[in-house]
């Protein structure tokens, strides 16, 4: 049995490579689904790393309170907000929080910055001490973050990015400088180490007020829309804790009963559980989408096997009056789209890895392109499976020539 | 006991609600080392009888007994071996198989009965040796002359060492000389004692054989040996007007 699996490899790769260009085109449908694959896998992998790693600064003991407004209610033009009221109400009146860092987003009027005779628009934002745990800043020597007094007196203090201060043209050390936000001389009291970039989006384009200098900035009376850090001290208390700060905030805000939440309460675990599963429909999608490919090329394995069995009838006429029995017919043209399917899993399994490679190289700031064993042997399975499944009609049809029709045939 | 022996064989063909008889009740018992002529015109049955001693096909009615075995009751399978030990063809149109050289020809039949690579060689360059080929071993059939392929097709017959040689019209695509080449060859491989069947409409070309079987109607109309082979080669080369001298 060895001996004929053997002989019937070697027959099947001499066949092969006898017709080189037309194997090429038959596994062509297997290449490019199995390229598709492993390019797919390749980058969907690189977008969770990338995701995990925003998400794992977050910390597992930590809340977000976001404003949600639904589609109907934006509609009606009602925007929700989470004021600074909610997070002075939630300070006060929920129990266990060992830091609370509100973030207050800049409006779009207030993102030029000048010094000199620079000017550059970026993210401003206002927050307090606690901030570098929730954003994970880490400050450049020399300078310090905006303390819990910078705060509480509205000093006019930044801590900048590092690409604010080259396009500022301001010094290596900005510390002492003053740069302007709107009409406001704004002193620059920390640098940020440079974090690079993720998606092609600069990390390190933002400047940090304290929170009620940013508030003072936009102006009192202007409910601005504030993005809530919360973080634990008793981690077990994280569930009892998002419902009360629910409740808190249905009353506050005065939703009757029937009204839905017009806020979101999340722990990190949550966040990361949404992106995930966008990701795993994204990838049933695409995996739909590729079965479908393979599909196809193994219809195309098939119809290329059907006519090379007719093509070598007599072939096979003469092979059978010489002595070959039905198994080794069989096994031979088996082999052959198994061979086929196999080799184009192996150039799909290439060029989707140099797709990968090229998209996570087009794409600043993207994790090297990594295909995991699993794909690569799901790869290499799936195309087995379709040579094996599209191959054994053709071979069983060799295999079952009449041995005299077989060497009649012309 | 003989080499061969069939048996009141009967041979049918439907065709639509039409039953072909194209044997009817032939008895023939072939012994060792025979030169046998099979012939007849079209339609006699003879290429039938072909495909039913080359155990490409079972008869409908009847026994074959081949070395002992009885070929009637083997499934496809236990055929395609007897066929691969018991018996070598020769086909008028060659068949060899066109993307294989000589030598992988001749060492084609030898996969089916496990033989390993390397005896596999060996066995093929001999037998290709033997029918006057040693020179030739690399070439593809299409870069060979008639002559040549049909001895590469001999020497896959020859490499199995098989009871039988079955020749079908073996000189049919051939030219004149060429044909009394490749009948030399059968001469020669029956003074070696090996068993030859050659099925042929051609009397120049039976005329080689030792016992000559002439078919009719699906019939054995006479077996007959062949008195002037048997008596002498000198009546053999009187026949042969158009031979062409080295």
């Amino acid at each position: 049995m060895i001996f004929d699996i053997l002989e019937s490899l070697r027959a099947a790769l001499a066949s092969i490579r006898a017709h080189g260009f037309r194997s090429f085109l038959t596994t062509l449908g297997i290449i490019i689904g199995v390229a598709a694959v492993i390019a797919m896998v390749a980058i969907i992998q690189g977008f969770s790393y990338t995701i995990n790693q925003q998400f794992e600064g977050l910390g597992a003991n930590s809340l977000t309170v976001q404003s949600y407004t639904p589609l109907t209610e934006r509609l009606q033009g009602r925007i929700a907000r989470i004021t600074p009221d909610d997070v002075e109400l939630i300070g006060q009146r929920i129990d266990g929080i060992a830091y609370i860092t509100p973030i207050l987003y800049s409006q779009n009027q207030l993102n030029q910055v000048r010094f000199g005779s620079q000017s550059t628009a970026t993210q401003i934002s206002g927050s307090t001490y606690t901030y570098p745990e929730v954003g994970r800043i880490y400050m450049a020597a020399g300078g310090r973050f905006i303390s819990d007094s910078d705060n509480l007196t509205r000093r006019r203090v930044a801590v900048i990015g590092d690409e604010v201060r080259k396009n500022l043209s301001l010094p290596e050390d900005p510390v002492g400088q003053f740069i302007r936000i709107g009409e406001e001389w704004v002193k620059v009291i920390g640098l940020a180490e440079p974090r690079g970039q993720v998606f092609g989006q600069n990390q390190d384009n933002f400047v940090i007020l304290p929170f009620n200098t940013m508030r003072s900035l936009i102006g009192n009376q202007t409910n601005p829309d504030i993005f809530i850090q919360l973080t634990v001290s008793d981690i077990d208390q994280m569930e009892a804790m998002r419902e009360r700060i629910v409740t808190l905030l249905r009353a506050a805000h005065k939703l009757s009963s029937d009204r839905d939440n017009d806020f979101r309460v999340q722990t990190s675990e949550q966040l990361t559980d949404t992106f995930t599963s966008i990701l795993s429909s994204v990838t049933l999608v695409m995996g739909g989408i590729v079965s479908i490919s393979l599909l196809v090329g193994g219809i195309g394995i098939m119809n290329i096997m059907l006519v090379s069995v007719t093509e070598r009838t007599k072939e096979i006429g003469i092979c059978k009056a010489i002595g070959a029995k039905r198994h080794q017919i069989l096994l031979q043209f088996l082999f052959e789209s198994l061979i086929l399917c196999l080799l184009g899993g192996l150039a799909g399994l290439i060029l989707g890895y140099g797709i990968a490679v090229a998209a996570s190289a087009a794409i600043p700031n993207f994790p090297a392109a990594v295909v995991p064993l699993w794909a690569i042997s799901l790869a290499f399975g799936f195309s087995a499976l379709v040579g094996l499944v599209f191959g054994i009609m053709p071979a069983a049809k060799a295999a079952n020539l009449d041995p005299i029709v077989a060497l009649r045939y012309e | 006991m003989a080499l061969l022996e069939i048996l009141d064989i009967a041979k049918e063909y439907h065709m639509g609600t039409q039953v072909l008889r194209a044997l009817d009740g032939v008895t023939l018992a072939i012994e060792r080392n025979e030169y046998v002529a099979i012939t007849g015109s079209s339609g006699s049955g003879k290429s039938t009888m072909l495909t039913i001693l080359g155990c490409l096909d079972k008869p409908s009615e009847g026994d074959y007994i081949l070395n002992g075995k009885d070929v009637s009751l083997m499934n496809p399978d236990e055929l395609a071996e007897i066929r691969n030990r018991e018996i070598g063809f020769i086909f008028q149109s060659f068949n060899l198989l066109p993307r294989a050289t000589a030598l992988a020809n001749v060492m084609q039949p030898l996969i089916y009965n496990g033989t390993p690579l390397k005896q596999r060689k060996a066995r093929a360059s001999e037998a290709l040796r033997h029918v006057g080929l040693g020179e030739r071993m690399d070439h593809l059939p299409n870069q060979l002359s008639g002559g040549q392929r049909q001895r590469v097709a001999i020497a896959r017959a020859l490499v199995t060492k098989p009871s039988i040689l079955l020749a079908d019209e073996p000189t049919g695509n051939l030219d004149s000389r060429t044909t009394i080449e490749i009948m030399k060859l059968f001469d020669e491989l029956h003074a070696e004692n090996q068993t030859i069947i050659i099925v042929t409409h051609e009397p120049e070309i039976a005329a080689h054989c030792r016992r000559i079987v002439r078919m009719e109607d699906g019939r054995i109309a006479e077996d007959r040996m062949n008195a002037r082979v048997a008596a002498g080669g000198a009546a053999h080369a009187a026949q042969e007007p158009r031979q062409v001298q080295p």
